[in-house]
């Protein structure tokens, strides 16, 4: 009998395993679920401006739903000069978001819950960051580092305090994300083990506590993939607009 | 004493790290309901904005757990 524990859900099952001069390429439950997510979104999108006309029907008004919060967070955070950086902002947090609702399915595998990949994410949007803000502004870039108006004396504990704070920022924002998405569903196994081993004492009791509990986790995907994408947009700004 | 049941305490104090969210958190809220009760028509964006900020304390109690985590696990 396996040992169940609440941390067999985040095991990679490898489903055809490929490998390239010793390397594993194999094509896990992981990616299976990210492929899906990735066949989802298109599919969404292409099927609902099939027909696009200029007074939406509904399919079509839910897809410009998204792309208009999107497009207001955007506008919001960094401005006018937000606009090239639209679709990038809108396939993280698309790609968060269901990858994130997919975990909430029974028997499926979450995808963000696993450190490299929220990692990848984080490290895109901050080599996407560096490379925009010293395109823009060549090495003027680095004042960044030094708020207006520090006293002379303060401003080499300064820039590395701040340089530190920037270097920091790839990692809470995949930290963020990973850690929620794990702590939750650990969370989830737990109860839902006490669900079935309570059954004689105090009966009604877990299984309201599961389904408040699986109703808070899908409020939380949805938070952490915004709160991502609006910690995206205000890393953009610092780097498009210098403060 | 040996080593993994020295893990186990050690992973037992890290939860003393939710205490700073779980405060972080609730002062987020207290600051929201004070600012809506001044201010009902803003009520909409400071929602919004007091999302963002329980989603960025919450993150630090999560890194405890992260801790706690890498010290069982490794």
């Amino acid at each position: 009998m396996t040992h169940h524990s609440p941390l067999n859900q985040f095991e990679l099952k490898t489903i055809i395993p490929i490998s390239f001069g010793g390397h594993d390429f194999s094509f896990t439950n992981s990616s299976l679920v990210m492929l899906v997510v990735a066949v989802i979104i298109s599919a969404f999108f292409s099927y609902a401006m099939r027909r696009p006309s200029l007074v939406p029907s509904r399919f079509q008004a839910s897809a410009e739903l998204v792309y208009g919060l999107i497009c207001n967070m955007l506008n919001e955070n960094v401005g006018p000069k937000g606009k090239p950086f639209m679709p990038l902002i809108f396939s993280i947090f698309l790609f968060i978001l269901i990858c994130n609702l997919c975990g909430m399915l029974p028997y499926s595998f979450t995808v963000t819950s696993h450190i490299i990949i929220t990692f990848m994410l984080a490290i895109l949007i901050f080599i996407v960051v560096t490379i925009v803000g010293f395109m823009k502004h060549g090495t003027h870039f680095l004042s960044l580092f030094l708020p207006h108006g520090t006293p002379s004396w303060l401003a080499p504990l300064m820039i590395v305090i701040e340089l530190f704070t920037y270097l920091a920022r790839p990692i809470s924002l995949s930290l963020r994300l990973a850690a929620n998405m794990m702590a939750g569903h650990i969370l989830l196994k737990v109860i839902a083990g006490f669900v079935l081993s309570m059954m004689f004492f105090l009966k009604p009791l877990p299984l309201p506590l599961m389904i408040i509990l699986i109703g808070f986790e899908i409020f939380v995907s949805i938070l952490q993939a915004y709160i991502f994408t609006i910690l995206s947009c205000v890393y953009l700004n610092d780097a498009v607009n210098l403060h | 004493m040996e080593l993994m049941s020295l893990k186990f305490i050690g992973v037992g104090l890290t939860t003393f790290g939710m205490l700073g969210a779980a405060i972080g958190v609730g002062s987020i809220f207290s600051a929201l309901l004070n600012a809506i009760a001044r201010n009902p028509s803003a009520s909409e964006q400071l929602q919004r904005m007091a999302f963002i900020g329980a989603g960025l304390a919450e993150a630090m109690g999560l890194f405890s757990f992260v801790i706690a985590m890498l010290i069982i696990f490794s």
